[in-house]
């Protein structure tokens, strides 16, 4: 092979102005329009009013630049570090052998953008008055009946039936599966909301899911949600995320929790605490009793000795037993808890016990009864008249034999 | 929305226990004859038994609202999924 003068004479040799032009051509024809998203790094505003930065992940880079003139189009501040989407063109800079990207624009990725349309669609709601606290309606002290609107695998349900199973399990929990992300969740769940509401007996119903990216979360931000919030007939709990995060839907909802077992525990009452005041009751109840009954039991001891105390002791018989069987009902329930409940009545049973009328039977009086009614004086007994005379220990058929 | 229907003895709850809640206020009071106070006492010890048995053997039960082949809507039966994960 022959060099003459630098000149080239294989023609399968480009000179580096060849190479680069064919780069560029390449590049600017396969790259007329491209989409990245990265983190900004180098940001620098020319005092020309340029504005020149790195775009990268975290394997490579690219530089970049947009031009003044649409820099005037930007609605945010662009600084290092900021996740953002370029929209532009690839060009090669030929005298430096370097190729960059020309934006056309560049947008935040996520948070920022989304946080706008969240703040626009929030002073929309709050205008029509849908954050309202009188809009809001009041949850079912004892709902029987809870719907449910959510992913049918996620946690947030496994979580919330938990918490149902623990506190109250005496529910019917309705599922509605939904979509909680992705494209159609919104409608998805708004429908879900809308159908509840045709069931019967739905009595309050949670909308939500676990915790994730605000974009994980985004339906709930989303207006047909809102709307449907808004126009359900039952109360809605929302619980969406961990904690932090408000959507939308936690301002129209009638009440808003922050977690998904949250909105479990808020939604039912928790069983101890029934039980117990069940037990407060049944003891305010027989303490109650036991004082009508001693109440009673001083004033016939008042009346004995007259003729007229058979009627009021067989009475007070019937009454106290009537308040053991009554208690004894209590005791036959299979609620174990309760046991700790009848420790507390021993003591008051014993005390009933002395106020059986039996004892007075002891002192050696008899209740004369008739066909099993209680006979209260000798004007309504005839000769002949078959009486039974019950005894402390027993009683004994008699005959009238006459005056 | 349909007007609710309370059936059940376990939809009865809240019902049962504004009653409870009753009968304790009226013998609190003392007021009544010492007859109707029994009956008051047997009634809610009953009522006190059955929200006690209801809280403590009700099983939570799960169903699915989804539509039949008519498009309809309708309550389906539903195993909770194993972990929920």
């Amino acid at each position: 092979m022959i060099i003459l003068n630098g000149m080239k004479t294989d023609p399968s040799i480009l000179t580096v102005s060849e190479v680069t032009r064919q780069i560029k051509q390449t590049l600017e024809r396969g790259f007329s329009s491209v989409t990245v998203q990265g983190e900004l790094s180098n940001t620098k505003l020319h005092t020309s009013g340029h504005f020149y930065f790195t775009l990268k992940d975290d394997l490579a880079q690219i530089s970049g630049v947009m031009w003044r003139s649409r820099m005037q189009g930007m609605s945010f501040k662009p600084e290092d570090g900021m996740k953002v989407i370029v929209n532009g063109r690839l060009t090669v800079y030929e005298v430096r052998g370097v190729y960059q990207i020309d934006a056309a624009s560049i947008r935040p990725l996520g948070i920022g953008e989304l946080q706008v349309a969240f703040d626009k669609l929030k002073q929309k709601l709050l205008a029509e008055g849908l954050f309202a606290e009188a809009r809001k309606k009041p949850l079912p002290l004892y709902p029987s009946t809870i719907g449910i609107v959510t992913s049918q695998t996620g946690a947030a349900l496994h979580d919330m039936l938990t918490v149902f199973r623990r506190r109250f399990p005496a529910l019917t929990v309705i599922l509605r599966p939904t979509r909680v992300q992705g494209p159609g969740a919104a409608q998805d769940i708004a429908a879900a909301i809308a159908e509840l509401n045709e069931c019967d007996d739905v009595d309050v119903m949670i909308v939500g899911r676990g915790g994730g990216s605000l974009e994980d979360l985004w339906a709930f931000n989303e207006e047909v949600v809102a709307r449907a919030i808004a126009s359900s007939g039952i109360p809605v709990v929302t619980a969406v995320g961990h904690e932090v995060d408000f959507t939308i839907a936690d301002f129209v909802a009638d009440l808003r929790a922050p977690t998904p077992t949250a909105a479990a525990e808020l939604t039912v009452r928790d069983r101890a605490a029934l039980l117990e005041l069940l037990r407060d009751s049944s003891y305010t109840m027989r303490q109650n009793v036991e004082i009508m009954l001693d109440d009673r039991r001083k004033r016939i001891t008042n009346l004995l000795g007259s003729y007229a105390f058979n009627r009021p002791i067989d009475l007070l018989r019937q009454f106290s037993q009537r308040f053991d069987e009554a208690g004894r009902s209590l005791e036959s329930s299979t609620d174990h808890l309760f046991a700790l409940t009848r420790s507390r009545y021993t003591g008051l049973h014993h005390r009933m016990a002395a106020l059986d009328p039996r004892l007075v039977l002891k002192r050696g009086y008899a209740i004369v009864s008739r066909d099993g009614s209680i006979v209260n004086g000798r004007a309504e007994l005839n000769t002949e008249d078959l009486i039974d005379l019950e005894f402390h220990d027993g009683t004994i058929r008699s005959r009238v034999l006459g005056e | 929305m349909a007007t609710k229907k309370k059936a059940t003895a376990e939809q009865d709850f809240e019902e049962s226990l504004a009653r409870l809640e009753k009968i304790v206020e009226q013998l609190e009071r003392g007021d009544v004859p010492l007859a109707k106070a029994l009956d008051l006492y047997e009634e809610g010890i009953g009522l006190s038994k059955v929200c006690a048995e209801t809280l403590t053997t009700a099983e939570l039960k799960l169903k699915r609202l989804g539509r039949d082949l008519e498009g309809n809507l309708k309550l389906f039966e539903q195993e909770e999924e194993e972990s929920g994960k």
